[in-house]
């Protein structure tokens, strides 16, 4: 596999959000606060979600890990702002298949489906997922 | 040394990765087998495989000579005094457990101390904070010098009365630090503490004498020293052991089996509990054999030489952390910066070389170290100037590709 082979895992759009989060921060209102890691490789993030009438009115995270998993967490705030609880879970479910490789509906998925290169690489996949678990389990817990 | 002699005796390292040769800078979390080793593990389950100490016949007297031949052969290793000292299990976590379930929980109290080091690696830690919790004991670090080294100063002055056991690793997994392990086994001595020490970096790669330095117990694994996965050793002073109850129970360990109650096998059968890891044990023996042909101090001098070969190249790496002393066993923790070493590690990945990233189950040290995460590249018999020179590459590689066209 030559270096740029690699192009398929770090997309444009995934270094960018790297470089610049999105929704990186914390919330000044009262919200559900999440901290979850992957203890295989010591990624953390913190993410926080403002949760009114079954309705994602914010979200902001803050954490240390990989490109991936950073671009994946920034990518999953700005998708999952304003977005009914249940499609946001929908969309968490449609993000785990296409870390399985199966292919989703790309229009729902925007930029996020830049991420679909990580199902080629089995090693980064907890990566990728690691805020999108933070993400369920806050709104479970919401 | 021949290494390109070495080499060829590992099948593994015979093949393209990625489209590149094989590059395995990843030993310190497990070594490659030569074939001496696989093919005696096929041996046994082809020729010999049977269980032990129980059969009547051919078969079970065969792999029961091979079993305790091996058990042998460490004693040989590490220059115990007996077999009953050498007590076969699954691995260095599982040794360090034995001591903290067995002999701490019998011997700390309240008001005694466990003193250890933040370099630990988890295995020779929780344990430890385990006994603190159940025995109320306190568990107290040692502090590390800039370099990540012990001041012999500062075992003398935290050691006391108080400290019932001392327990540190033989060499740092993620700084190579070679601990003074002698000199801190008599300080302990001189507090009647018990030294343990986790030797699952040391004895693949140190000439170790159990004797000569004195340590109570001391706890390695096969799977880094050319051996199978699943076999370790523990090794303890025999009148400690004698004292100790088992912490499993079963099959292979008893003596006398009553409704009520029942008596423990004789050293060290009474601390192996069921059917024990026969192949394991007989690819470890043949392990030990490999290595011992090469010469254990030609093997520690190539990778000393190595690491300080790493060293000097990779400090010629604009924007690269290196971490750990001058003086180092065979392996190198870096980061670069403003690249995560798990993208690093899938660059590397990409161009053939096998480097380890993460926290290296020392979170502590991270925390020590004050980062999340680090790469790092491990040496053993089988890595060559070469290999550290593809490395370099690789990083610079990284470094252009996380650099330049995302900006």
């Amino acid at each position: 596999m030559a270096l740029n082979n690699l192009d398929t895992l770090y997309r444009q759009v995934i270094m960018d959000h790297y470089k610049n989060p999105r929704n990186k921060g914390t919330l000044e209102k009262e919200s559900v606060t999440v901290d979850m890691n992957n203890p295989t490789c010591g990624d953390r993030i913190q993410l926080q979600l403002d949760v009114q009438d079954g309705i994602v009115k914010d979200a902001k995270f803050q954490g240390e890990g990989c490109s991936i998993s950073m671009a994946s967490a920034s990518m999953m705030t700005q998708a999952i702002k304003g977005m009914e609880v249940e499609a946001a879970l929908k969309m968490s479910e449609a993000f785990s298949e296409m870390m399985l490789g199966h292919d989703v509906d790309s229009e729902e998925m925007g930029d996020i489906e830049a991420l679909q290169g990580v199902s080629k690489f089995p090693a980064r996949i907890k990566c990728a997922t690691l805020a999108w678990k933070a993400m369920e389990k806050g709104v479970h817990n919401e | 040394m021949d290494i390109k002699a070495i080499k060829e005796q590992f099948p593994i390292l015979q093949q393209e990765v990625n489209g590149h040769p094989l590059v395995y800078l990843d030993s310190s979390a497990t070594s490659q087998k030569p074939i001496q080793v696989i093919e005696a593990v096929n041996d046994y389950y082809k020729q010999n495989n049977s269980n032990v100490h129980r059969g009547v016949h051919t078969l079970g007297s065969r792999a029961t000579d091979q079993y305790e031949g091996a058990r042998e052969k460490i004693r040989e290793f590490i220059n115990a005094g007996s077999t009953k000292e050498i007590i076969f299990n699954r691995g260095t976590t599982a040794g360090l457990n034995l001591v903290a379930s067995s002999y701490a929980r019998d011997n700390v109290g309240p008001d005694d101390e466990i003193v250890i080091t933040p370099m630990e690696h988890h295995s020779n830690l929780i344990p430890w904070q385990q006994v603190a919790k159940v025995t109320g004991a306190r568990l107290v670090y040692l502090p590390l010098q800039e370099d990540g080294s012990i001041l012999l100063d500062d075992v003398k002055n935290i050691v006391n009365e108080k400290t019932k056991i001392v327990a540190i690793t033989h060499v740092s997994n993620v700084l190579g630090t070679i601990n003074p392990i002698k000199e801190i086994a008599e300080i302990a001595h001189q507090h009647q503490a018990v030294m343990v020490v986790d030797g699952a970096q040391g004895a693949p790669h140190i000439n170790v004498d159990v004797q000569d330095i004195d340590c109570d117990f001391y706890a390695f694994s096969g799977h880094k020293m050319c051996g199978p996965t699943g076999i370790g050793v523990l090794y303890g002073k025999q009148e400690l052991l004698e004292n100790m109850e088992p912490i499993e129970f079963g099959g292979e360990m008893i003596d006398f089996v009553n409704l009520h109650d029942s008596t423990w096998k004789e050293l060290p059968w009474k601390f192996e509990g069921g059917t024990p890891i026969i192949a394991g044990a007989i690819g470890l023996a043949a392990a030990i054999d490999f290595l011992q042909e090469v010469g254990q101090d030609e093997i520690l001098a190539h990778e000393t030489e190595l690491a300080a070969y790493a060293l000097e190249q990779m400090r010629t790496i604009d924007g690269i952390q290196l971490y750990g002393p001058e003086k180092r066993a065979g392996l190198v923790t870096f980061n670069l910066d403003d690249v995560h070493p798990h993208d690093t590690a899938t660059v590397l990945d990409a161009e053939g070389i096998a480097v380890r990233a993460g926290h290296h189950c020392a979170q502590p040290l991270m925390k020590w170290l004050d980062v999340t995460a680090t790469a790092r590249a491990s040496f053993y018999l089988y890595n060559t100037k070469e290999d550290i020179d593809l490395l370099v590459a690789g990083l610079l590689k990284t470094k252009e590709y996380f650099g330049n066209g995302f900006e």
